[in-house]
């Protein structure tokens, strides 16, 4: 086999493959799918929050002319969830509402307008049962069940102590304690949820098309709920606009749809509205954190005790998961050891959270980098500093049995430190400047790293296949089209694919075609969630692309009547050393026709058993991949003393991705993940009145704009992971944490306050000021 | 009630009975098969809808169909219709301006109506021009850069 050495594709600014469709507007979206004779569906929602269900009665809204299907709680009695262990939510509510805003019954009729009218004459009795909106509430010993199988209302707890912490903490010149809250957060992906079905009443065949991260965890979801064989159904992905995790499970939408679309013996087309996408949520919980560490006077971290609890919502979704990540992933970062770990995952009469960006481990980050930054304030030590007492020496594995092969979070550090001009400005920036446009400003620059797993080792569902499977299907044309399951949800998988073939073959990009979403044709994907496809869909596509390239080798070696280990590949020509004039890929391409017809190559793709995490405690698997990525930050921020307000004024954000593939997408997908972060760590919060979400519009949920958001500088830090592909590792999640950290200690070092809880919002800011203002009043009063 | 709406979409002229109560968008959408124009909320929040009337951009989520009567109405289908990408296009495509590409065709529409009135804007006035569209993937950056592009690439002549 030719070496393959990365020539054209790989490593360039490549705009992606489907960019024209999306600046034409000719990408179609799940609600872009219109068609005559299609008929409308919307959903009845609980106006309680937690109650037993008397009846619903959907007597009235049947006479209605014009409607075609009502379906409830009483047409599916199968439970469904992401998780196989947590299979806890019926489509449409059954014997129990637990949150307001839960599915309680749906309709489908002729348009939008009967379908409304429809819901209106639904009549919903229930008993109400006491409503828990705080985990504190739910835990209390008195509360009520909202799972009779979950007693106390813990989803979930999760405890582990590796090493000793007792003695760490004696080894320590410096012990700390920080509580901090962070508020529930919503993805908010520009696009709305929807689906369309279409039933077949004649062969007994279901087609749904989802706005979907996972595909194939919708068509496991559509086989269990409808009772029908997975062979039956067909799911299709169209564009999807957007995801950020919480498509990574099947929602109640796309079950909904194909439940009606089964009564009505037709296509349904069910598009929520945005108050409804937020209530369908699987964002990130609310997180309360204790953390403690302890830390020599130069900086190295003796011990951490972490209490989480996380407001989970009322069904368990990724919950459990979500937990554990928030532990296991303490490790992997630096050197620690002497680590006990206490979650708690609450269950609460509020919408189901779920896997958002950097799953389980942005909070945690939070938390961890603050009190970091405070205690090298507290010890005179640099931010900078303390984080190189603590590095990981790569390969190694850590406590938790995490494997690091490729580590390049100092090389992180050296970047974001050199272009933000750390050493010169940190500290020396200007404090209380009178600025006649903005008021008394006063500027400070915070840093800090994070990390993030590229795929989940372990699949959720563990059914014994490889992890990835890719196929090239090559024909009398001479085009290569690569077929996949992976979800393209805007981060450019899609590019990331063909790329890899093309380099492969040493092809022109323009040569391949990528086929994906579409459960009929291309082979099954276990989805774009946890950061996993450069790397697992990438390698498989790596080895497609090899096993075509022997195959066209061969051909080759026939046609010009040498070995094949003397066939050089220069994509458009094979020869047979510099001196043959060669022959075309064409005319290869049809030689190696002769033998087979039409081509078609597998590749594939598992993980190692070293990645799969360790035994020492239970749920330990979570955590572990293949490759970590790195990130470090450096924030730049403006505090106006005397309004609250806060303004980045830019970020240095140095990411480790192993290999960029693509600079152009990695850029994007890192000045997304610090932006994202910013808004969660500046404004945006879910916030619930009686477990009603009140924020549940993008006014209210404040997503920030254009003019809120700061110049990105990216720099990219190639580790060269020796299991990724080309070397690459992830690069869509692993740069959100570090901002949050990264802003509050900047801010503390612009003005002296640390704030604990997110987001840090103006008048927050304000009211820290005038409270230290109060305080020292009080103290030069009293002295 | 419907009436008859005559207007200029996309450079031709249409004649369609529509309701009163009909939404441009919705129009747009479901009666003109031009489903480039997104709904990315419950109604003048995110800006995935703007079109241009009269070369102003619009929020198509606001307006009722029956009031562009006699008007110019250009939707993302209007542009690069020659063979090539407009230069707002090539901005967004070249520089990533866009992801997921759902709020993409609102960001072009509005940054299309900017450069036709304003070919050599500065960047206060880019982040003014698309300070109401909301993008969710990008955290902009790349998004003035495709602007700042498509400005450069309309002053050599490429259509915005």
């Amino acid at each position: 086999m030719n070496k393959i050495v990365p020539t054209h594709n790989i490593g360039g600014y490549v705009p992606m493959i489907d960019g024209p469709e999306k600046v034409s507007g000719r990408a179609k979206y799940t609600a872009d799918i219109l068609g005559a004779g299609q008929l409308a569906g919307h959903i009845y929602r609980s106006p309680y929050s937690h109650g037993e269900i008397v009846e619903v009665d959907v007597s009235e809204a049947r006479k209605l002319p014009g409607v075609r299907a009502i379906v409830t709680g009483a047409d599916c009695d199968k439970a469904f969830g992401v998780l196989p262990i947590a299979r806890t939510e019926y489509p449409l509510a059954r014997d129990k509402v637990r949150y307001r805003g839960e599915p309680v019954a749906a309709v489908a009729a002729d348009n939008d307008s009967i379908a409304r009218e429809a819901i209106r004459r639904i009549k919903f009795k229930v008993r109400e049962l006491p409503a828990y909106y705080t985990a504190k509430d739910a835990l209390t010993p008195s509360a009520v069940p909202l799972h009779d199988k979950k007693p106390g209302n813990l989803e979930r707890d999760v405890l582990f102590e590796l090493g000793v912490i007792a003695q760490g903490f004696d080894d320590a010149d410096l012990v700390r304690e920080g509580i901090y809250n962070c508020a529930e957060v919503c993805q908010n992906q520009m696009e709305m949820h929807a689906a369309v079905a279409e039933y077949d009443a004649v062969r007994d065949r279901m087609t749904v098309h989802a706005s979907t991260q996972v595909p194939y965890y919708v068509h496991l979801m559509l086989s269990q709920i409808l009772g029908m064989e997975m062979s039956r159904i067909r799911v299709i992905k169209p564009h999807v606009g957007g995801g950020f995790g919480c498509r990574t499970e099947t929602l109640a939408i796309e079950l909904i749809a194909a439940l009606l679309a089964r009564q009505a013996n037709a296509t349904v087309r069910l598009v929520t509205t945005r108050e409804e996408t937020f209530i369908t949520h699987r964002g990130r919980p609310e997180t309360d954190i204790k953390l403690k560490i302890g830390m020599t006077k130069d900086g190295r971290i003796t011990a951490v005790e972490c209490d989480c609890d996380q407001r989970g919502g009322a069904h368990s979704g990724y919950g459990v998961v979500t937990i554990l990540y928030a532990g296991s992933m303490l490790y992997a970062i630096y050197d620690l050891h002497n680590v006990k770990y206490t979650g708690r995952r609450v269950l609460t009469n509020t919408p189901p959270c779920g896997a958002f960006r950097g799953h389980g481990t942005v909070d945690i980050r939070f938390a961890f980098e603050s009190l970091v930054d405070e205690m090298a304030t507290a010890l005179g030590l640099d931010p900078f500093a303390v984080r190189r007492a603590n590095l990981l020496t790569a390969p190694t594995f850590t406590d938790n049995d995490l494997m690091v092969n490729s580590y390049g979070l100092p090389e992180c550090m050296d970047w974001v430190e050199k272009q933000s001009g750390w050493a010169k400005r940190k500290g020396k920036l200007a404090k209380g400047k009178r600025n006649l446009s903005k008021g008394n400003l006063s500027k400070g620059l915070g840093m800090a790293c994070s990390h993030y797993i590229s795929g989940a080792s372990k699949p959720v569902n563990w059914t014994g296949e490889p992890h990835a499977t890719v196929k090239i299907k090559l024909d009398f044309d001479g085009s290569i089209v690569v077929l996949s399951g992976a979800a393209d949800i805007g981060q450019g998988s899609t590019t990331i694919l063909a790329q890899t073939v093309a380099e492969v073959l040493g092809l022109d990009l323009s040569r391949v075609r990528v086929v994906t979403g579409d459960s009929e044709v291309v082979p099954k994907d276990n989805g774009s969630y946890s950061s996993r496809v450069t790397f697992m869909v990438g390698n498989a596509a790596l080895d497609a692309a090899r096993n075509l390239k022997s195959v066209l080798v061969n051909a080759a070696a026939r046609k010009l009547e040498a070995r094949p280990e003397d066939i050089e590949c220069l994509g458009e020509l094979y020869r047979a050393g510099v001196q043959d004039k060669g022959t075309t890929f064409d005319e290869v391409v049809t030689e190696a026709l002769k033998d087979s017809g039409t081509i078609t190559v597998t590749g594939n793709y598992s993980t190692i058993p070293e990645s799969h995490g360790g035994k020492k405690y239970r749920g330990s698997a979570i955590g572990g991949t293949m490759g970590y990525s790195y990130s470090a930050q450096v924030v730049e921020v403006s505090v106006d003393e005397e309004t609250g307000v806060v303004t980045v004024d830019k970020v240095w954000v140095a990411h480790d991705c192993g290999k960029a593939l693509n600079r152009l997408t990695v850029e994007g997908q890192v000045q997304g993940s610090v932006w994202m972060g910013m808004g969660q760590a500046m404004s945006e919060e879910a916030a619930y009145h009686e477990g009603l979400m009140v924020t549940a519009n993008m006014l209210d949920y404040r997503v920030p704009t254009i003019q809120d958001s700061p110049p990105i500088e990216v720099g990219i830090i190639e580790s060269n992971d020796p299991h990724g592909p080309f070397g690459a590792k992830e690069a869509g999640e692993g740069s959100l944490a570090a901002f949050l950290p990264a802003l509050t200690n900047a801010i503390a070092d612009a003005i002296g306050i640390r704030f604990n809880d997110l987001p840090v919002t103006p008048d927050r800011v304000f009211e820290a000021i005038e409270k230290r203002k109060r305080v020292a009043e009080k103290k030069n009063g009293s002295g | 009630m419907a009436r008859l709406l005559e207007f200029t979409l996309n450079g031709r002229d249409r004649a369609d009975a529509v309701a009163d109560n009909i939404l441009l968008l919705d129009y747009l959408r479901e009666k003109a098969g031009l489903t480039g124009t997104k709904t990315g909320c419950d109604g003048g929040e995110c800006g995935a809808c703007t079109v241009l009337i009269d070369d102003q951009p619009t929020l198509s989520c606001l307006t009722l169909a029956a009031t562009v009567q006699g008007r110019r109405v250009d939707t993302i289908e209007s542009l690069g219709t020659d063979g090539q990408l407009s230069a707002v296009q090539r901005g967004f495509h070249e520089k990533l301006g866009s992801q997921c590409g759902y709020c993409t065709p609102g960001f072009i529409m509005a940054s299309a109506g900017l450069l036709r009135k304003n070919p050599n804007p500065s960047e206060a006035e880019i982040l003014e021009a698309l300070g109401s569209n909301i993008c969710r993937c990008t955290g902009y950056v790349k998004i003035i850069e495709a602007v700042k592009y498509a400005a450069a690439l309309n002053a050599q002549g490429v259509a915005p």
